[in-house]
């Protein structure tokens, strides 16, 4: 991919993030973190990416544990944020 | 799968994270924000599946690994998620930023290895970014954890020359990174790594137990920005789009939790270079405080008409948010005016309080925000303040120059009668005395939040 590209979609991505979250209440600002946290998870894809690449034992091991790690970082991330938001389910004013 | 079609569909992630963050940001479309997200990274992985990216074939290299790994990975992660409990989320929230940063480091590392040669320049910069952030991520993310939960202390950790130490070991980490770009290598980069650990450890030490959110929120916008830098070594257009989203949001996220909590950023993020060695605050001469038993206590509520509760940090730390409950339907049943007052940052983290008692399914219209209660203290003739200190202490609208001059409080003060149900006479997290306490008309209940509220409770009962 050609670098303007590459810049283009980071400066774009870089002002939608400031956008969308620039009005959130305090009161949501654990979910928030932790909703964002595990988008972050989708690294997972590209540590499948790197150990498909794996030619060595060491590259191996060392992309099984990122995938791991990911996996639990993504997962776990959504199904502890949907708890914490099933919390305010039905209270609603 | 044509790369067309595989970029299309990692468009369509990127989009459901953009609507995620969106959602997540309005309380009406919270869950539904996070179930987008959630569908948004099962599309992403699944797709990855079946388009291999340097013409290899299908089905992907090591799949029975791959596979195996995401297994292992459920097998830990969604029990974690599932059983942890409300009071111990924000730590679980630290661990789970944590491992991520440190996957993205090891995505660099094995792309890095996998290279060799064959890196370009700009991809070994990138490479260099990810494994220092990624691993000052997992580093101090593990730390915040353990200050949360406890396994250490909560105060600053602040050694003789600390920040010497800790500007060293920031120069030596850019400089390493500096020798992995010139004289690449596979030792440089491990030596990277273990360096941008120990700063990641360092960083975090000095940090207060209130500032931790803040620390942990920055962690997360941290992470957001390896796994972009880890897009562009992948050349993977949606980890560049999820992880500056993640980043700028994060940023954003943690510039407004520090305003929420009267913080000053840049005091947090750099107390690790200015932060001077100093004595514990000395305990102030011995003031004599009104202390009161559970009696006294139902006494009061007895003849009260309106009573605001306003829990804090002890009550979640406690567990006593179903107990407080029980005392508030009690009060309710004797024709009592209850209401919680609600700081924006009670609890450990912003919003924190709310997800507490929610749990223990108290009404959401007797939860009054802030701006809400304040004025109503006036009318107000019992004040309960269960774990809470920092938040009440009228100094951060008496006193400038105090470290907590500025932050919006409870105004407590205002109503008839206070009382305090605290541990001891400690000073809360910013370490600054309450002159509430000393205050005529305040009432101190010692003891834990829990075994105070439910003797309160019976008292109460048997008038």
């Amino acid at each position: 991919m050609d670098s303007m590209a590459i810049v283009s979609i980071f400066v774009l991505s870089v002002f939608v993030g400031f956008e969308v979250v620039s009005k959130v209440s305090s009161t949501l600002h654990t979910p928030l973190m932790s909703g964002a946290n595990a988008i972050h998870g989708v690294i997972l894809v590209g540590a499948i990416i790197v150990a498909d690449h794996s030619k060595t034992n060491l590259e191996l091991g060392l992309s099984v544990t990122a995938i791991i790690l990911a996996t639990i970082n993504m997962v776990g991330g959504f199904v502890v944020t949907d708890r914490m938001l099933e919390m305010f389910k039905g209270n609603k004013k | 799968m044509s790369r067309t079609v595989y970029d299309l569909i990692g468009l369509a992630a990127g989009i459901a994270f953009i609507l995620a963050l969106k959602g997540l940001s309005h309380p009406k479309t919270a869950r539904r924000g996070n179930l987008i997200g959630a569908f948004g990274a099962g599309l992403a992985t699944l797709v990855v599946f079946f388009y291999s990216n340097e013409g290899s074939s299908l089905p992907l290299n090591n799949l029975g690994w791959i596979l195996g790994a995401i297994a292992v990975g459920l097998i830990i992660g969604v029990p974690a998620a599932r059983k942890v409990q409300m009071t111990q989320m924000p730590q679980l929230v630290a661990l789970f930023n944590g491992v991520g940063g440190g996957a993205a480091a090891l995505v660099a590392i094995v792309e890095y290895l996998n290279l060799g040669d064959q890196a370009t320049t700009a991809v070994v910069i990138f490479t260099v970014f990810t494994v220092i952030v990624g691993c000052v991520s997992f580093s101090g993310s593990i730390i915040t954890f353990m200050k949360l939960q406890e396994l250490m202390t909560t105060r600053p950790v602040i050694f003789p020359a600390g920040r010497f130490i800790i500007a060293a070991t920031l120069i030596s980490v850019l400089g390493v990174g500096g020798w992995v770009v010139t004289a690449l290598g596979t030792t440089p980069l491990l030596i990277l790594a273990a360096l941008s650990l120990l700063f990641g450890v360092l960083f975090v030490l000095p940090v207060g137990g209130a500032d931790v959110p803040i620390v942990i929120s920055l962690l997360n916008a941290f992470t957001g920005l390896t796994v972009a830098a880890s897009g562009y070594v992948l050349d993977s257009t949606l980890l560049i789009i999820a992880g500056t989203l993640v980043g700028a949001s994060g940023t954003i996220l943690t510039r407004l939790m520090a305003e929420a909590m009267g913080r000053s950023l840049f005091g947090t993020l750099f107390g690790a270079f200015t932060a001077k060695p100093q004595d514990v605050a000395a305990a102030g001469e011995e003031r004599p405080v009104r202390s009161g038993s559970p009696d006294d206590v139902a006494i009061l509520l007895n003849y009260a008409r309106r009573v605001v509760i306003v829990p804090g940090f002890g009550l979640a730390v406690a567990q006593a948010q179903h107990t407080v409950r029980e005392l508030a339907d009690l009060m309710i049943s004797k024709g009592i005016d209850v209401a919680y007052g609600i700081h924006p940052v009670a609890g450990r983290m912003p919003g924190h309080m709310n997800v507490l008692l929610a749990e223990a399914n108290v009404p959401y219209d007797q939860l009054a925000e802030m701006d809400e209660v304040n004025p109503t203290f006036g009318q107000t003739d019992v004040a309960i303040v269960i774990g809470a200190n920092d938040v009440v202490n009228p100094a951060a609208q008496t006193t400038p120059g105090c470290p907590i001059y500025g932050m919006p409080i409870l105004e407590v003060n205002h109503a008839a009668n206070i009382i305090f149900l605290k541990r001891s006479m400690r000073p809360g997290f910013a370490g600054i005395e309450n002159e509430l306490l000393y205050d005529p008309k305040t009432m101190l209940l010692f003891g834990d939040a829990k075994a105070s509220l439910t003797k309160v409770v019976s008292a109460l009962k048997a008038l």
